[in-house]
């Protein structure tokens, strides 16, 4: 099963961090992506920028408008995501308990629609063969 | 003809016998080989629906494992059926069909291992509480929806609701259909006391407006927790099933016929059930032989010490203080601090147990609590403290919630009243 691992973590918390400190975490997180790389289980991820660099689109009064997301005001923020595959959510929660990110503040941990993927992909198969007509 | 007839009555019985003991064993191993609830519940019923016409024929040698047999054959042939229409089934049919024929390996232990699989499945840390507390008593216990709503006071409609969504998520976040692994287990295993200790509080306190169509929850929390002490063996296994017992044991002392609470101190110790005791005693003996006790061990031990009393002036507090001071470094609370300073107090006197209590309040803990204020008031009472006892007593007065309490307390600053010059 492929999780979408979202990593929520606290701004205030990780700039109130020694330089030093937060650089060693951030030496052991990507030593343990590396070792969930060794094991076959990390299918990808991305360290986001900061939430105050985000953009929220959304519609108001049928028009799409255009704000600096909608959720800053927030604690805890999304500050990268990782995609785990692993045997179940058991295996995905021993896994990610482990991952030093946590000291920055939570994971959430979805597993990917199956079914709605498998939808997707067929979709994009009859969209991408040769037109038959 | 006649001795047709006998035979197809005893066939009957085997079934209901079989259904009465096994079914929920059953389901657990159906849902392992099916990997979903809802199809393990229709092949159970359609199971049982074969055996009520094919065992007058013959009774198979080994009941259980034709039902897990029958069942699983069963779901792949609906599966079959509907999966003309549906490619996600055909797949599905596929995959069950491929699994191993293990049914006639179907024994005591694989029908254990399926139901403690089942157990810690259904109170899985990533569904809500009141989740876990639905699927156990429905799924683990087989009761119905209407009764768990029943028992819960609330409508079926709401507990439906929690029981679809709570196997929605065991099937789309992945909750795997295992027991986990032993460095998980400690951890894993408290979930799983946490819900069956919750389901007997909500029956024990609950137990005043008992109906006729209400299931008793106190007794299915006391059987799911003989069903884990069967499953595995751990102290806090045992300690939580000996602490539900030695309750138990105290259900109708507990309240007087007006149906306000007794007091431990007031109630007729010849209407506890000296049964369940030795029970809950043994257990307690078992647990603390393996030297790993926790905080229900403990308290069950505590407990005992009270059952052991034949009158509540023979308690053996110095032991109940020793098993306090335990249960301060297994769950170091401020209630339990409180709780040991009532013993202290009947041990060593009121005075022990005042200074005790004053620490914790200065502490500024415990502030809104009324039973630390009462037990302040108490203390202050017994050591001639007439107009601190009152104060306290007011305290816990505007604090204190329930109609009975409240009653209590207000009985006691009559008393005092009495007292004052």
């Amino acid at each position: 099963m492929r999780f979408v691992c979202l990593g929520f973590f606290d701004e205030a918390k990780f700039e109130g961090l020694e330089p030093a400190k937060a650089q060693a975490i951030m030496e052991e997180c990507l030593a343990y992506d590396a070792e969930l790389r060794r094991g076959g289980h990390f299918a990808g991820g991305d360290a986001l920028q900061s939430p105050r660099e985000s953009v929220a689109l959304e519609l108001k009064d049928g028009q799409v408008a255009v704000t600096n997301g909608p959720y800053a005001e927030t604690k805890e923020q999304i500050g990268g995501i990782l995609m785990l595959e692993a045997r179940d959510l058991n295996h995905a929660i021993a896994l990610m308990s482990k991952h030093p990110g946590i000291q920055f503040g939570h994971w959430e941990l979805r597993a990917v629609n199956e079914e709605m993927n498998a939808m997707i992909a067929e979709r994009t198969a009859a969209q991408d063969s040769p037109n038959q007509s | 003809m006649s001795s047709d007839e006998v035979h197809e009555t005893d066939v009957e019985h085997l079934i209901a016998r079989v259904y009465e003991r096994d079914a929920r064993r059953i389901f657990a191993t159906l849902v392992r080989l099916l990997g979903d609830f809802d199809l393990a519940e229709d092949a159970l019923h359609e199971a049982f629906a074969a055996a009520v016409t094919e065992w007058p024929r013959q009774v198979p040698a080994n009941p259980r494992a034709w039902l897990v047999s029958t069942g699983r054959f069963k779901a792949i042939d609906a599966l079959r059926r509907r999966s003309r229409f549906d490619a996600n089934l055909q797949r599905l049919a596929r995959r069950i069909d491929a699994a191993p024929d293990d049914d006639r390996e179907i024994d005591e232990r694989q029908l254990q291992d399926d139901q403690l699989r089942l157990i810690f499945t259904c109170c899985h840390p990533a569904l809500p509480p009141e989740t876990q507390v639905a699927l156990t008593l429905r799924e683990v216990c087989g009761l119905k929806t209407e009764e768990v709503a029943a028992a819960y006071l609330t409508t079926a409609a709401t507990i439906a609701q929690r029981i679809v969504r709570g196997k929605a998520k065991i099937r789309d976040a992945g909750i795997p259909f295992a027991v986990p692994g032993d460095d998980e287990l400690p951890q894993r295993l408290d979930a799983v006391l946490a819900v069956v200790y919750l389901v007997f509080n909500e029956g024990y306190s609950a137990s005043s407006g008992a109906s006729a169509v209400r299931v008793d929850l106190s007794s299915e929390a006391i059987r799911l927790g003989r069903l884990l002490v069967q499953l595995l063996s751990d102290a806090e296994v045992q300690g939580l099933l000996a602490l539900m017992l030695l309750h138990e044991s105290r259900r109708t002392a507990r309240t007087d016929a007006a149906g306000d609470l007794v007091l431990l101190e007031d109630q007729d110790r010849a209407q506890w059930d000296q049964r369940l005791i030795d029970e809950g005693r043994a257990l307690v003996q078992q647990a603390f032989a393996s030297g790993r006790v926790g905080a229900y061990a403990l308290q069950a031990a505590i407990s005992a010490v009270h059952a052991e009393a034949q009158q509540f002036a023979q308690t053996d507090w110095a032991r109940i203080v020793s098993y306090y001071d335990l249960l301060l470094v297994a769950t170091p609370s401020p209630v339990v601090e409180l709780n040991r300073a009532v013993a202290v107090a009947m041990r060593d006197g009121p005075a022990a147990g005042l200074a005790l209590v004053e620490e914790i309040l200065e502490r500024g803990e415990l502030l809104g609590y009324h039973l630390a204020h009462a037990a302040r008031a108490d203390f202050c009472r017994r050591l001639g403290r007439v107009e601190a006892a009152r104060a306290a007593y007011e305290r816990a007065l505007e604090l204190a919630k329930q109609e009975p309490e409240r009653r209590f307390l207000a009985k006691r600053l009559q008393e005092l009243a009495a007292e004052l010059p």
